[in-house]
Order: C-alpha cells, then structure tokens, then sequence
C-alpha cells in the first residue's frame, strides 16, 4: 500500500503556517515528513503523518483545504549518490516526478526521500527490480517509521 | 475670449420657457407612439391604468410607469422596437454580455438626431472644420467610436477613424496628421498621456487642443492630470446605448456640468427608493425619456447613475440643463475600463465552473487602467498539491470571466473563509478607484 501524504492549502501571510501546524499539535498528530512548496500568494504545505485519518478530520473541521494523494517513498543510503540512483531508475523506467522532498529516520544512517510520481505502482516496481526497497505502510497509510 | 459657438444654436439657446412647450409637446407624440407600436410598455401603462390622452405635457410625465434595464432584457431582441425592421438602419448593442445585452434600433433619422448630439459636443470643445478629429472610442456595437465619428462628419472635422487600441498607431497618427481634438475613454486619454512622455515627447509637441473623454466616471484630478499630459482642455460627454450612445449631454467651455440635449431627452431626477420625482438641485437617480427616437422610443429609462440636474444659467448662453457626473451607482454595477460588469455575471462564472460564491472583486487604477482582481475562496475540487495545480486553476477561472466579461482579470484563489465578511455578509466588491473627488 503506498503512503499517504496530506497537501494543506495555506495563503502566503504570517502565521498561516503556524496555524496549521497547531491544529496538528492539538489533535495528537505526530508528523513524520513534511515540505512547503511556496508562491507569492500562497503556499502547500505536504505532510506525511502517523494519524492520517484524525489529521485530515482536524484539518478539515479547522477550516482548511486538503488534497490527499498517494506517494511513494524510499530509504536510501545516506552517502553521496544514494538519491542520483533512485532518480536515474525512475527516469529510466519513463515516470514522471513532480516533486520530491527529503527526512531523516531516526534510524542511524539512513535517508528516506519522498517521491510524488504519477504512477506509484510502476515507481514501486522499477524501484524493486533495481533492488531499491520501498517503504510500505499499514492499513491506514502510515508511515512505518 | 473668442464668443462662443454652437451647432444647432436656435436649439442650444432655446428659451427655456420654448424647450418646455416643445417638450411637451413631442412628450404627447411620442407617448402616442409607444402606446401604438410597442406592446410591452402598453402593457405596463395599462396596468398603471394611464392612457395616451392621460398625458398633456411633461406636467402628466410622472404618471408613466418606469423602464428598467430588466424590462429590455426581458423583451431582447426587439421587443421595444418601435418601427418595421425595414425603416431601421443600425443596431447598437450595450457592453453588457450574455442576458444583459441590450439592443438598439435606429432608423436613419434616429442616427442623425444622435449624430447631431455629438457634433454639438464636438463644437461645444471648440471644434471646426478645420480641426482634425481622433477618435479613439472603439468602434463596432459599443457607440463611443460610431457616435463620435458621425459628430465629426457633421462638424466637417477631417475623421481620424482609429478605434481604441494599438498605442503606437495612435501615436503615429495623432503626431503626423496633426490632431487637434482627441475622443476616447478619459483612461485611455491619459494612458496615451503616459505613453507620449515616455516617448520623450513634450505636451507642446502635439497639436492637441481639447478631448472629448466619457464611457467611464473619472475625476477632476484626473481631468487636471489629463489636461497637463497632453497640452488640452478636456470636456466630459454622457450617454448610454439605451437612449442613443454619447451626448445625451456633454460639457462647454465652463466645465461645470454636462448640458442635456433637452430637446431630444426629457430628464428626470427620482428617488431611487420610492420613484417619486425629486426637485431640481436634489441628487437621485436620473431617468431619460427619449422625445424623437424612433426605432427605440424609451419612456422614462431608468440609468441608475446618480446625480443632481442644476438649472441655474451657464454663462456659454445654452440653455439646456446640466447634470452633474455621475456620482454612484442605484445598483451594483461597476464600470471598468469603459465595461458595464455586474458582480452577478462573475457569480455565474463561478458556478459554471464549479466553484462555491464566495468572492471579492476589487476595482483599482494603476498607470490610469482599471484593473481588476477576483479573489475566490478555493474548495477542495479545485486543489491539488502542485503550485502548478492550483495557478492553472486561477488561469482557467481567469479564462472563464474574461469570455464573460470581455475583459481580463486576475484570479486569486485564496484559503477558505478569508473573503472580508461584514455583519455576516460578504463584501463583494471594493472599488479602491477615487472616483469622486
């Protein structure tokens, strides 16, 4: 099952981040990933979180647009290269990236990259047959980390 | 000072007491006519219970039930069209778009009666002719171009037919066929100002000497600005298609007032509340009644455009009575760049495209251009998590409202419930414009 990642629509002014962020903290959310894509005007803040369905029902009950997408991620070393790799097999494999972000786990020496892709599944086996593992997640879309 | 000149000076100068009397009595042929030939006001005199014979002079006008914009849009084509198809010769059309249009007939006597308007016009801002004759109003449906160009034809002012747009043709033309007279929207009048003195040219080095600016409400500081930029005295005109096109009333010499055609329109000033008729000097809604057209003989046509008729004597020795500017609105519509927009048409867009109706249009002027920004609060059917999701959003909404309106926004999608909500009600339009002084 590919991850879930949760896109807040925030406008581009002081505090909108904050406020997002606080309705996180106060539903319990624990966020394990997380990038800003930004504008003059306007920013999306993706999120990859333990508690998906209660972020998204705070969220949403606080007011703010989402867009829930499936994402694929990968651990990979943390050493010069490790992201050209992964890079260089989707390429290879004809899939297109829109983005992609990158966290530390709290597992020593490793790095997990975030891929938004415009076919996970293809992603997930060009990425396999290359030897390069996936992280899967639980029923609910989270983050096994 | 150089006496002054008219066009049509026995009717310019008409005794007051004789504008009256003839008011009068083209009121009674022209209630006669209507009552004849156009079913949808006969209906509504008849439901008001007044009949041709109710009415003697301009005395009985309150009695006529009023026309509004809604009336005409509820009988488009050619409901209100007075005469066979056959006797007109033209038809203008409003800039309003989809279920807004309106249509106007003319038949060929309607079109000099109106041409005859604007030469008085041309002649009042000093026209002759010898006088070279700009016009800049765009030509087509809308009547500013088509309407000053017969007024300069009259004159005998050799024509300059450019049509609105293509500032670098206007420029070319107005220097080396040296213009003396300059007709188009105040906006652009001084957007070619601008684009002058970017060009490094000095006032002094155009021929300019007066403007014919009107379509849209402008300020007298933008008068002043106009009339310094370009090296001319700038006169104000006032119409609207219902009624003919420009110079239903236009300026003299004393910039104090646009003079009525009174002997073509019989003007009015009501409460735009109670539609009672209110004294001279007061400010309310103005309402034209249209004494010799023809193919559109309009009763008692309420502009929405609010202000005050003086009647005190202008020193040019016209006799007409001058309006004010128009100094608001009766209804919600907003005039950006010389187009009539309605907050309900932006509404449709955003239905048709999906959207929830909460939005804020704001009106300004940056470089002497309206500009105009529609901020939509976004719903989760047009998000998506890519920047490039959401401007193509903006662009296609853009998209939709300029094939509305005809003219270009700039959407901004925003965050829920951030759209200014006043006592529970959303503040639909902000007009940061400082239209009058």
């Amino acid at each position: 099952m590919a991850i879930k990642q949760i896109s807040v629509f925030l406008e581009n002014r002081a505090g909108a981040l904050e406020g997002a962020v606080r309705v996180l903290a106060g539903a319990g959310v624990d966020m394990r990933a997380m990038a800003i894509a930004d504008t003059q005007e306007f920013g999306i803040l993706r999120l990859i979180v333990r508690e998906h369905e209660a972020a998204c029902a705070a969220l949403r009950e606080a007011g703010y647009i989402l867009a829930v997408n499936d994402v694929t991620a990968v651990e990979i070393p943390d050493e010069p290269g490790g992201l050209a790799r992964v890079v260089e097999i989707l390429t290879a494999a004809g899939i297109n990236m829109e983005y992609s972000y990158a966290f530390l786990t709290q597992s020593h020496g490793r790095a997990c990259v975030v891929l938004r892709v415009d076919d996970n599944g293809k992603a997930t086996s060009a990425l396999a047959a290359a030897g390069v593992e996936t992280l899967t997640s639980g029923e609910s879309g989270q983050l096994p980390l | 000072m150089e006496s002054e000149r008219y066009y049509q000076p026995q009717a310019e100068t008409m005794p007051v007491e004789q504008i009256r009397q003839m008011q009068s009595e083209k009121l009674v042929r022209q209630v006669r006519h209507v009552w004849e030939h156009v079913p949808p006001y006969r209906t509504k005199m008849e439901a008001a219970g007044v009949t041709p014979e109710d009415i003697r002079g301009v005395e009985d006008l309150h009695k006529l039930p009023f026309l509004t914009k809604a009336d005409l849009r509820d009988n488009y084509p050619d409901g209100f069209l007075a005469v066979p198809k056959a006797d007109c010769v033209r038809i203008q059309s409003t800039s309003g778009t989809t279920g807004r249009r309106v249509v106007a007939f003319y038949t060929q006597e309607d079109v000099n009666l109106w041409e005859d308007c604007c030469a008085r016009a041309i002649v009042a801002a000093g026209g002759t002719r010898e006088d070279v004759c700009q016009v800049s109003y765009g030509y087509g449906l809308f009547t500013g171009g088509p309407g000053l160009n017969g007024g300069s034809h009259r004159v005998g002012c050799l024509t300059l037919p450019m049509s609105s747009g293509n500032t670098e043709r206007q420029i070319q033309f107005m220097l080396d066929l040296g213009a003396t007279i300059l007709c188009c929207t105040p906006s652009y009048a001084a957007y070619l100002g601008e684009a002058l003195k970017e060009k490094g040219y000095k006032p002094e080095d155009n021929k300019l000497k007066a403007g014919i600016f009107g379509a849209e409400p402008w300020t007298e500081e933008m008068r002043r600005d106009i009339e310094k930029s370009l090296g001319i005295k700038a006169y104000d005109i006032y119409g609207l298609t219902e009624t003919s096109g420009p110079g239903v009333s236009f300026e003299c010499r004393e910039q104090h007032g646009m003079h009525i055609n009174e002997d073509h329109f019989l003007a009015e000033i009501i409460d735009p509340d109670t539609g009672e008729p209110l004294p001279d000097g007061e400010k309310g809604e103005l309402v034209f009644t249209s004494l010799d057209k023809q193919a559109f003989p309009l009763l008692r046509y309420r502009t929405r455009d609010i202000c005050v008729l003086d009647r005190t004597p202008c020193p040019c020795g016209r006799t007409f009575v001058r309006m004010s500017k128009p100094m608001g609105r009766s209804d919600d519509m907003l005039i950006i760049r010389g187009v009539n927009v309605f907050p309900s048409q932006i509404e449709t867009v955003l239905l048709q495209e999906g959207y929830a109706p909460n939005y804020q249009i704001e009106v300004d002027r940056a470089n002497n251009t309206d500009t105009l920004d529609v901020y939509v609060e976004l719903s989760e059917e047009q998000f998506t998590d890519t920047v490039k999701g959401v401007t193509a959003a903006e662009k296609k909404l853009a998209g939709a409202i300029k094939t509305m309106l005809g003219i270009n926004p700039v959407v901004h999608l925003v965050a829920p419930k951030t759209i200014a909500r006043s006592e529970g009600k959303a503040v639909r339009v902000v007009d940061k414009r400082k239209l009058i002084d």
